[in-house]
């Protein structure tokens, strides 16, 4: 076996040598052959009627190809939601349509209503400035609580704000009811799970081109899962069949959840191709990715643990009110939903679990999946109401998990919100996270603080979340209108070397440095003659693409089963070669040799066989060395962990310093420990901007005022302390080949409430009298939370 | 942005006469007219650049013993060569990042008079000069509230003279995301008097809080700020944090600048 690149290996990324040399080649990359480029005339209100739209003097300015508004897609589908969710009295949710241009109305800053194509960027901007807009300003639709209420629609036909009233599980309502209602100890805590912008690297961007000899088009375009785009291009929006669409998802700057989902850019720019037979090119700036990227979070929560005196937990009862923003964004009714409900029950036995969800239309841009997507809402509401009763309770905060705590036994586990978790050891990591912060030593690290006049504080988190999304059979029963497998193919080629092509994509996660370690393994042989191929319909079989921690999951044990076929086969040719039965054919190190012999071929003879078929049993077999696996889940997969940190607040400015941060994780078992450890990191830098620096804020106007690093703050090195993380001895997943359960959403899920008991804990070692404060957890929040 | 003439004149007469055209525009480092032109919030027809005249560039002693930097000095160097001086050399080093300190000049950043920016507060509470193409102007005559100055149309910032104090600190708790001072307080110790400035707080830009000077006047120590009050009356309030919140950091800021003080 390679151990220096196989399962387990600790192999440095090959593709961050074209990243970090910058030969990387993202979608502004590419430019093509007559390309002209489009710009948006997007809204500057929240909400508004669209009067009229002149494109005459847009039309006669310099390099001026064409203008669109919404009137040229009133014939095509709307971008739908991916997800039906069913309001607790049976009816279906709201579903406004969701043009590729606004129609009619504005909905939010920074709806596209026009877009003008010119030869230049230069030009179409020009142009766009030149466009004579009268848009009637209305009210505008910010808060949830008055949304709800009535009052100002954002969608006229629909007659309210609310898209859905979701109870889960209703049938636990009543009995989770009178359980808090008879509880001995009740702890409720109100709080805000801040929006966020998802600030990728590389800004959305979309090229599409039009052969109108073969009517074909080609969409290059920022995407997490190019089969998905397609599918919603070809099925929803504008109609094209999926054999004329090819979309291409180059290299990838980022995603976060941000990129998942269609947008009606990428519809405007193949329309426009078509009409001009031109490429035409778009990329967005800056402000515009502020102001149209799908936000994430923004929920506003109730939640109320009910526990007996002695801390056994009873019931957790929440209600959420979750911002979709102006528009319905593909996965933005599964994220609040069942990504988040389901989780409620956290890593406890807790016997009574009940989630109410209102979904609500405002006048901002729309709200979906970012990283962690309804998991770190989830997290952070248990968690965060768990450390509130220990206090109220006068338990020590671990000890109090501990006592609810799954235990080791008790698997497969059904908990209370629904899902059937299949192996964990939740005391073991914290165990292991109590070394790793050195607990004991904290009381000495407290006084040390306390005479620098700093308040010193240590906060504790476990979290569960479910990732590998998901099992086809059981999502459809629960609305989702796509199934969740995903796809491989192995193909050998004659000298030996690989492509495997995946339906997972890569935009930081080292699928090109993990997946082929996995099938080095199996086959024996050496990684680097193994490539990934990715991001590109035209090439790889329909897959799912990269979200919600999946990809090795669900991906790579597609990639497991491929793998298997071409042993399979490769054993009967070896067999043939070696005029031997197939069942005597052992394959190790690269070798096919016959057991209990010294007769053997390697695995490149056998792949240059199956390509050259001199004297083969082509009656037997068929010439070639190429498989496809699809991979359905049998069941989510359930990483959890252990998280605690210890902050410094200085009293007298409010700042939060992050002194110490250890995160002890299950992910089962490993493929590359150090991209493992590298996608914790991410994950903790971004939870723990959450908590501290990161805020999205709309004035009562809908004017988005964070809407550029000047006043939205991300997260730098020296915000962020060294961390200790561990991953190691996990407990392996029970259902898919790999035993593996996915990493990459877990930092951002387990952080934020992790520094949040921290500072409320610091907080009241000084004397204040707080209980909660809302992230993030600035300065000003923090001083002005001290005064009471 | 939008189309624009640019120029870069070696001389400051030069500079001078391309700036008496209507519409021209001094561009000093660009850190805050750059982004303002890409946004298309300004469409000057014509850029001046300043970056190209040697006589507006460095830092040196004056025979008074003042610090004078040219005026299309960038901080990076203030930072390196304004040893003399060792509470702005400070101040400039941590202005930005080093981008931004590396193409950002003096006279841009007091051209511009930013509320938040730190260059105000040196000048303030140092008693700078500044030194333009047609004249002198005292610190306390030139700033006239945020983003307003004594300049003329067309006028430019040729050097900054700053008296040298017995000791000084810039103490900045910095806004999170832009990184410009949410509060920033500049206090100079000379043998006549301190004086104390405050920038990133007050709505009509940097200020000197004289209950302060006037404490320190007497006693040089962080404690003889205890009783002074700071009103949140007129000061900033906005996403970062409330007027009240600012004032407070004043007392608090000015107090650790004394501390530090070298």
């Amino acid at each position: 076996m390679p151990k220096d690149n196989g399962i387990g290996a600790a192999t440095t990324r090959r593709e961050d040598i074209r990243f970090l040399t910058g030969e990387g080649q993202y979608t502004d990359d590419i430019n093509l052959t007559g390309q002209a480029h489009a710009v948006f005339a997007r809204s500057d209100v929240a909400n508004g009627v669209i009067k009229s739209i002149d494109t005459t003097a847009a039309m006669d300015m310099p390099g001026v190809l064409a203008v669109f508004t919404g009137e040229d897609f009133t014939e095509v589908g709307g971008n739908p939601a991916g997800w039906l969710i069913n309001s607790r009295d049976g009816e279906p949710m709201k579903e406004p349509k969701r043009p590729v241009l606004a129609h009619g109305k504005v909905r939010h800053v920074g709806d596209a209503y026009a877009a003008v194509i010119a030869e230049t960027k230069q030009q179409a901007r020009d142009a766009v400035e030149a466009l004579e807009v009268e848009i009637e300003e209305l009210p505008a639709v910010i808060d949830m609580a008055s949304a709800i209420g009535g009052g100002e629609l954002v969608h006229d036909e629909i007659e309210t704000n609310v898209c859905f009233d979701w109870g889960w599980i209703e049938d636990n309502r009543a009995a989770t009811d009178e359980a808090i209602k008879n509880a001995p100890h009740v702890t409720t805590l109100e709080l805000v799970n801040n929006r966020l912008v998802p600030n990728a690297m590389e800004p959305r961007a979309s090229t599409a081109d039009y052969n109108p000899g073969t009517d074909e088009y080609t969409l290059y375009t920022t995407s997490q899962n190019p089969h998905l785009t397609r599918l919603l291009i070809s099925a929803f929006v504008l109609g094209i069949p999926e054999n004329k669409l090819r979309v291409v998802a180059p290299d990838v700057g980022g995603g976060f959840g941000s990129k998942i989902y269609h947008y009606g850019e990428e519809a405007l720019v193949l329309a426009a191709a078509k009409k001009l037979k031109r490429p035409v090119k778009w990329t967005a700036s800056r402000t515009e990715a502020f102001l149209t990227d799908a936000h994430g979070r923004d929920h506003v929560t109730k939640i109320e643990l009910a526990c007996e005196k002695d801390g056994t937990f009873i019931a957790f009862r929440t209600e959420t009110m979750a911002n979709v923003g102006a528009y319905l964004s593909n996965f933005s009714t599964a994220t609040p939903t069942f990504l988040h409900g389901t989780l409620m029950a956290g890593n406890y036995t807790v016997p009574n679990v009940y989630v109410n969800v209102k979904a609500v239309f405002t006048n901002t841009a729309p709200v979906d999946a970012y990283r962690g997507a309804g998991r770190p809402e989830a997290t952070y509401s248990i968690e965060r109401v768990i450390d509130m009763a220990a206090r109220e309770l006068g338990m020590d905060p671990i000890e109090l998990r501990r006592k609810n705590f799954i235990k080791p036994d008790q698997y497969p586990f059904a908990s209370a919100a629904g899902l059937e978790y299949d192996s964990g050891n939740y005391d073991a990591q914290m165990d292991k996270l109590e070394a790793m912060i050195d607990r004991d030593g904290f009381a000495a690290r407290r006084a040390e603080s306390e005479k620098n006049g700093k308040l010193r504080g240590l906060g504790v988190n476990a979290y569960i979340e479910a990732c590998g999304i998901a099992p086809s059979n059981l999502v459809g029963v629960l609305g989702s209108r796509v199934g969740l497998y995903d796809a491989a193919t192995v193909r050998v080629n004659a000298t030996g070397n690989l492509s495997v092509m995946v339906g997972a994509h890569s935009h930081g996660q080292g699928h090109e440095t993990a997946f082929p370690q996995v099938v080095a393994d199996m086959l024996g042989i050496e990684a680097e003659s193994i490539d990934i191929v990715h991001g590109d319909t035209a090439k790889i079989p329909f897959g799912m693409g990269t979200y919600g921690s999946r990809s090795l999951a669900v991906c790579g044990s597609a990639v497991v089963r491929a793998t298997e076929k071409i042993i399979a086969k490769a054993k009967k040719i070896a067999a043939h070669m070696l005029e031997a039965s197939d069942g005597d054919i052992e394959l190790k190190d690269g070798q096919f040799s016959v057991a209990g012999t010294d007769k053997s071929v390697s695995f490149g003879e056998v792949a240059l066989k199956a390509y050259i078929p001199h004297q083969f049993p082509i009656e037997d077999i068929e010439p070639g060395l190429e498989e496809t696996a699809f991979y359905d889940p049998a069941n989510f997969t359930y990483p959890s962990g252990a998280y605690a940190c210890e902050v410094e607040v200085d009293p007298q400015t409010g700042k939060v310093t992050v002194d110490r941060f250890a995160a002890a994780d299950d992910f089962g078992n490993i493929i590359n420990p150090m991209i493992v450890t590298g996608q914790v990191h991410g994950g903790l830098a971004q939870g723990i901007g959450q908590a501290l620096v990161e805020n999205t804020t709309y004035d009562e106007n809908g004017q988005l005022l964070s809407a550029s690093y000047m006043d939205y703050c991300m997260p730098r090195a020296d915000d962020l302390p060294f961390y200790q993380v561990d991953h190691s001895d996990g407990t392996p997943c029970t259902h898919n080949p790999l035993g593996v359960k996915g990493c990459g959403e877990a930092g951002a899920i387990g952080s934020p409430p992790t520094i949040i008991n921290a500072v409320v804990d610091a907080l009241q070692s000084g004397g204040h009298d707080v209980a909660h404060v809302d992230m993030p957890l600035t300065p000003s929040r923090v001083w002005t939370a001290m005064q009471g | 942005m939008y189309e624009f003439e640019m120029t870069r004149p070696t001389t400051i007469a030069d500079a001078a006469k391309a700036l008496g055209d209507e519409d021209a525009q001094a561009l000093g480092g660009g850190q805050t007219l750059i982004p303002t032109l890409k946004q298309r919030l300004a469409m000057p027809s014509a850029l001046v650049s300043l970056g190209a005249i040697p006589e507006m560039k460095g830092v040196c002693m004056s025979d008074a013993g003042e610090v004078c930097v040219g005026g299309a000095t960038p901080h990076a160097v203030v930072a390196a060569e304004a040893t003399a001086y060792p509470g702005l050399a400070g101040l400039a080093a941590h202005i930005g990042d080093p981008a931004v300190r590396n193409r950002g000049t003096v006279g841009g950043s007091l051209a511009n008079n930013d509320p938040s920016a730190c260059y105000p507060a040196a000048a303030l509470a140092s008693g700078a000069t500044i030194v333009t193409n047609t004249r002198e102007i005292a610190a306390d005559d030139y700033f006239q509230g945020m983003f307003s100055t004594a300049l003329e149309d067309g006028e430019i910032i040729t050097e900054v003279r700053f008296p040298v104090p017995e000791v000084s600190h810039y103490e900045k708790f910095v806004q999170p995301a832009s990184r410009f001072a949410l509060v920033g307080v500049m206090v100079a110790k000379f043998a006549d008097g301190v004086r104390v400035a405050v920038t990133g707080a007050s709505e009509d830009g940097v200020y000197r809080w004289t209950e302060a000077e006037a404490a320190l006047s007497a006693s040089f120590s962080a404690d003889a700020l205890a009783d002074l009050a700071v009103s949140g009356d007129g000061m900033i309030s906005d996403l970062h944090g409330s007027g009240d919140y600012r004032a407070h950091l004043v007392k608090v800021m000015t107090g650790r600048a004394v501390a530090k003080a070298a």
